[in-house]
């Protein structure tokens, strides 16, 4: 059942994005962006959490889990430090990612010539 | 009159999308990104024996690496502007645009070229992320109190 869910929540704001990029003069950069505030946006009221307890690997792949990423690590850190740990624990979640994104592209573009 | 003249010339050769179509494609394979997302934490979680929630960052990181290295090789751009939204919204849209960026800038060096540019396109994500996940972190923290 959770691969289901996790096809049509994934898919569902795949299409979402697919809509606005067509119909407007939004660029993909926009619609990234516009989706990362939505993810954090809707973890305000626990949404977020809710849609990663029924979709699974579908809530956490879309660029949304990104945002949702961000304010939750630093809600952890705010819970015992105030508003100090809003900015310490930000990074706490995402940073596997970023510095990933970072390492791989770095070294990978040593290795490969760009192709047009 | 002229004004006009040239817009009727574009709108007429401009390609027409077919819209419907695109966003059937954006959404098989957006969904079938949430499908191995699930399948590769669970896979992680049972290899592992780790629990779900820090399967889903091993997830994410095989995800950046598999964009990162099928950009390299040349034919992600094409599946890009086949798919659009539907491998521009999952976490390997990020890995694209900063891999593409890191291999378009390294020619014009290491600092200014390499350096200076590879977060050109990644960059709004980071920084929007992070001014709407302070606002709304206050909002949530004056509101709720933090985790609950």
């Amino acid at each position: 059942m959770i691969y289901i869910n996790a096809f049509l929540f994934s898919g569902l704001i795949c299409l979402l994005g697919e809509i606005i990029l067509d119909n407007t003069k939004l660029t993909p950069g926009h619609i990234t962006t516009i989706f990362v505030i939505t993810g954090s946006f809707l973890d305000i009221f626990n949404i977020y959490d809710y849609f990663v307890k029924i979709a699974g690997g579908g809530a956490l792949v879309p660029i949304t889990s990104f945002g949702h990423l961000l304010i939750h690590g630093a809600l952890d850190k705010a819970c015992d430090l105030g508003f100090m740990g809003l900015m310490m624990g930000m990074f706490d979640l995402t940073s596997t990612g970023i510095v990933a994104a970072i390492i791989f592209s770095f070294f990978l573009s040593f290795l490969f010539k760009p192709q047009n | 009159m002229e004004k006009n003249k040239y817009k009727d010339l574009v709108t007429k050769h401009t390609p027409k999308e077919n819209r419907l179509l695109n966003a059937f494609i954006a959404f098989g394979i957006g969904g079938m990104l949430g499908v191995i997302g699930e399948l590769l934490r669970t896979f992680y979680a049972y290899i592992l024996d780790i629990p779900k929630q820090d399967a889903g960052v091993f997830m994410t990181t095989t995800l950046i690496f598999i964009g990162c290295l099928l950009t390299c090789f040349g034919f992600f751009d094409k599946w890009v502007n086949f798919a659009r939204c539907g491998l521009i919204i999952p976490i390997t849209g990020f890995a694209h645009s900063m891999q593409s960026a890191a291999l378009d800038y390294r020619r014009e060096g290491f600092v200014t070229g390499l350096g200076s540019n590879m977060l050109k396109l990644a960059g709004s994500v980071i920084i929007y992320g992070i001014i709407s996940a302070y606002i709304f972190g206050i909002v949530r923290f004056l509101i709720f109190g933090g985790n609950v």
